[in-house]
């Protein structure tokens, strides 16, 4: 069964046909052509297709089209503007926390989705029960590893997602 | 092509190379905007759904597509029935849809082509099968009695080596450890899945692939469906991560090109699903090891033995260089290494980073460990006791071996000196703390053939060749290289990679890309320098090959790795707080991502230590922990701090850019620095990987 439905992709409207079978993350990349969100595993388990979805991320590969007809999406490739790349995404660059890039475009959004629920004062498994969560690399690490990155360059995102939210803090 | 010249043995001058430069890739890759093998730019794609045999061995008796076939959106079901002949099935793993026998399970028996994804992953799910199920083997053992002695080993070594009498020395020895060590089957999973994008249009065919190398690739399929090779395009800008496991084609790729044959001028796209990454893509072989040493009352070792078995595919032999690298480590008149093979019912082994080192290197540095403390003597001393002045093996002189200087400079910045406490006695909290130390190695290979090209146009130099980048680097560090070649700003090189449109270049495996491809593009640049000068016009092209390594040296990298654990007394849990490395590889073309390189490694090999393990259900003959919620790979909460150095190392030997191979080292070692630093904490050793909490709790000191 087909389904029209329309997606703000990255602040262009597109309208288009899905098998209501079709995820998200489908929809973006063989519907739209959009190669941002990339499948790594479609469960769930690696974080490649992370996606910011009305604000918040999302993987892409957990979420059926169909059930998210008008919603707002922005993927890494969305966050530069003019040209000029978000401050996460530069400091992936300047720290090398990138290898083989396949997981590059959902570890920056999961980061900007993350430094989000951080300033909101969501706590995660790292925060000591009852504080506010700091900008720590604990905390940093805690809510990244729902991203897996086999060329293992943990030790360099950590210090780049910092850099990025020390910078727009 | 002519026939390769011994190198100059004069290093290029150095100006863009060991500079610190970001990735020229890295603005396509944050932004998602770099398209992989399965992204490729096609109207209209058809999708293609492997199907899958559901047991381990024995014949397929019939396949009913019919409901697949009827299926809206299908467009063809190619199943051995309807599949065209392949020119060659001398490759048993590349020989699908051929005949009916199923020899492991997850073989693809089958596929769909369909006008979208779902469709096709639907439709493979309507075809049924009814087998003929005969009994299998995948049971691996050191106890099988029909293990067998490979021909040669992976990379082409002897099988076995002996030299003196390893048992005589073992009972005349001051201290010796015999003991038995074991790895997991562990599987590459490189976070982009196994694809390829295909279009065949009745004379050539053009794949988009994901793989490790576009002509060595080329040469394969062209083999395997009689085609020649002007008939084939591969192209490969970018690998989503590779690790051994894309550095042969397997029966995906196969698949792709008989789909896109079967509908000609309709672009296929196939991407492997994770799970099916576990039957197809290719695993390092379990191992079981045993080790003996044997040492004199001064530490010296008198006698190293490493008998290893392993298992391979009964379709295809693949036998790991396991007990390789313990042929030239240390120095020992009495030597033995052993290669013995089990031949299952399993999918095929293949590479995986550092085959051989890796799995290789665990057991002789942890048996290093226990003999340490047999002797009473530090660990870094009793390798730098045995630190051999050639190659124990050839008599050669070593190019360059700065293994001790790894071990002292590691060591001060480690603060090894601090290791005093016995094992086991360290206490912070409900914390068990220690820490361990073990050797890392890896050859320095050069591949014999590779091809560049230099063109000058627009003011700028093109550096051609087509080569790969697995997230290696290639695309800045290879640009460093042609610039310092042709002695202009690196600003002023574009490079071209991963085309087969572009000259020859070899696989990115064995850790050789820099030196291979490095070689023919200092190669090329002195060949258009030569003919242009300095001041060269628009169109001015000169191509160079790949000269020949000098056989006069023994040509390996070295590395000391230090860890630190912490295991729970209550729970045997295991954390990593740090891990440190300091190599010795000649000259660091980048530091940047040569440092991303070796702590890749190295987080690589903390997740072999402590979580990496396929299970195979001997029942049904496949991967149980077939996905990345079973099958763990490191998260980022599991990998503490990871430090990466080098010493100055000067080589004049291994190439041009006075480079070693850097991809592989760093994974080789950490594991057994792991296990010496568990054993350090706790007081029980674990001789078998992953070190997992239930292998730990029975010994760990009462509270």
């Amino acid at each position: 069964m087909n389904a029209e439905i329309t997606l703000h992709v990255d602040g262009a409207a597109r309208s288009l046909t899905v098998d209501t079978r079709t995820t998200l993350l489908d929809a973006l990349r063989e519907r739209l052509a959009n190669t941002s969100p990339k499948k790594g595993c479609d469960h769930g388990q690696c974080g490649a297709c992370t996606i910011l979805l009305d604000g918040r991320r999302v993987l892409a590969c957990l979420a059926l089209a169909v059930a998210h007809d008008g919603a707002h999406i922005t993927t890494a490739d969305g966050l530069q503007h003019d040209g000029v790349l978000h401050a996460v995404a530069q400091a992936f660059i300047d720290h090398d926390a990138l290898q083989c890039g396949y997981c590059t475009p959902g570890q920056i959004c999961s980061a900007v989705g993350m430094l989000d629920e951080l300033a909101a004062g969501r706590p995660s498994a790292a925060t000591p029960a009852g504080a506010e969560p700091l900008l720590d690399d604990d905390e940093i690490a805690e809510r990244m590893s729902g991203n897996l990155c086999r060329c293992g360059a943990y030790m360099n995102i950590v210090p780049a997602v910092r850099q990025a939210a020390e910078a727009t803090r | 092509m002519s026939a390769a010249k011994p190198d100059s043995g004069v290093l290029l001058e150095r100006h863009a190379i060991g500079r610190d430069l970001a990735r020229r890739d890295g603005r396509a890759k944050v932004t998602g905007t770099a398209r992989y093998a399965v992204e490729a730019a096609v109207e209209r794609p058809l999708f293609v759904h492997p199907i899958q045999a559901t047991i381990a061995l024995g014949t397929v008796a019939e396949l009913d597509t019919s409901a697949a076939d009827e299926l809206e959106g299908v467009v063809v079901v190619l199943t051995p029935a309807t599949a065209e002949r392949l020119a060659s099935t001398d490759d048993a793993e590349l020989a699908i849809l051929q005949t009916d026998e199923v020899a492991f399970r997850g073989q693809i028996i089958g596929a769909v082509i369909a006008r979208t994804s779902e469709v096709a992953r639907d439709a493979a799910d309507l075809v049924r099968v009814r087998y003929a199920e005969r009994e299998h083997d995948v049971e691996f053992s050191a106890d099988r009695d029909d293990l067998y002695k490979p021909e040669k080993v992976n990379a082409g070594f002897e099988a076995d080596t002996v030299e003196g009498d390893v048992d005589a020395a073992m009972g005349a020895a001051a201290a010796t450890v015999d003991e038995t060590y074991t790895t997991a089957m562990v599987h590459n999973n490189p976070l982009e899945p196994h694809a390829s994008t295909a279009l065949w249009d009745d004379k050539t065919l053009t794949l988009w692939d994901s793989t490790q190398g576009v002509h060595s690739a080329r040469s394969v399929l062209a083999e395997v469906f009689g085609l020649a090779e002007e008939q084939l395009r591969v192209i490969c800008p970018y690998v989503g991560g590779g690790f051994g496991s894309k550095g042969t084609p397997h029966a995906n790729v196969v698949l792709a090109v008989l789909c896109a044959r079967a509908v000609p001028g309709e672009p296929v796209r196939l991407a492997l699903t994770r799970q099916q990454m576990f039957a197809l893509a290719g695993y390092r072989t379990p191992t079981i090891q045993r080790v003996q040493l044997a040492a004199d009352p001064d530490s010296r070792l008198l006698a190293i033995a490493h008998d290893v078995v392993e298992l391979t595919s009964k379709i295809k032999e693949y036998a790991e260089q396991t007990a390789v690298a313990t042929r030239g480590m240390y120095a020992a008149p009495n030597r033995r290494t052993t290669h013995r093979l089990a031949a299952l019912d399993l999918p095929v082994p293949s590479w995986m980073r550092a085959p051989g080192e890796c799995p290789g290197m665990f057991a002789p540095e942890v048996a290093l460990d226990e003999l340490a403390e047999k002797l009473g003597i530090d660990p870094i001393e009793l390798r730098i006791r045995n630190e051999p002045e050639v190659d124990p093996e050839s008599g050669k002189p070593f190019s360059s071996r700065n293994l001790v200087a790894c071990l002292r400079d590691g060591a001060a910045r480690f603060g090894w000196g601090e290791r005093n406490a016995p094992p086991g006695s360290r206490r912070e909290g409900d914390w068990l703390l220690g820490t361990g130390v073990a050797a890392s190695i890896y050859p320095t290979y050069r591949m014999s053939a590779s091809t560049a090209r230099i063109r000058f146009e627009g003011g700028r130099y093109g550096v051609q060749i087509g080569a790969a980048d697995l997230g290696t680097g290639t695309w800045t560090t290879l640009a460093q290289i042609a610039a310092d070649a042709l002695a202009v700003h690196v600003d002023h090189v574009n490079l071209q990679i991963g085309d087969t449109r572009l000259p020859y270049a070899s696989v990115a495996g064995g850790s050789s890309g820099m030196t291979t491809w490095g070689s023919a593009v200092v190669e090329a640049a002195s060949a258009f320098r030569n003919a242009f000068g300095d001041e060269p016009a628009d169109g001015d092209e000169a191509q160079g090959d790949v000269g020949r390594a000098s056989e006069d040296y023994k040509m390996s990298a070295y590395g000391a790795q230090f860890a630190e654990a912490r295991v729970n007394i209550d729970t045997g849990e295991v954390r990593v707080p740090r891990l440190l490395g300091v190599f010795a590889c000649g000259q660091i073309i980048n530091p940047r991502t040569a440092r991303s390189q070796f702590i890749g490694g190295m987080t690589m090999g903390l997740s072999m230590a402590l979580h990496e393990s396929s299970v195979v259900d001997p029942r049904f003959g496949h991967v149980v922990t077939h996905d990345l919620a079973d099958y763990h790979v490191a998260a980022n909460a599991d990998v503490g701090e990871i430090e990466a150095h080098w010493v100055e190392e000067h080589d004049p030997h291994v190439n041009a850019m006075g480079s070693k191979g850097i991809g592989e080292i760093g994974i080789v070692g950490t594991a057994a620095a792991i296990s010496n630093a568990v054993y350090d904490a706790t007081g029980v050793r674990v001789r078998s990987l992953p070190i997992t909490l239930d292998k730990l709790l029975a010994g760990l000191p009462a509270q």
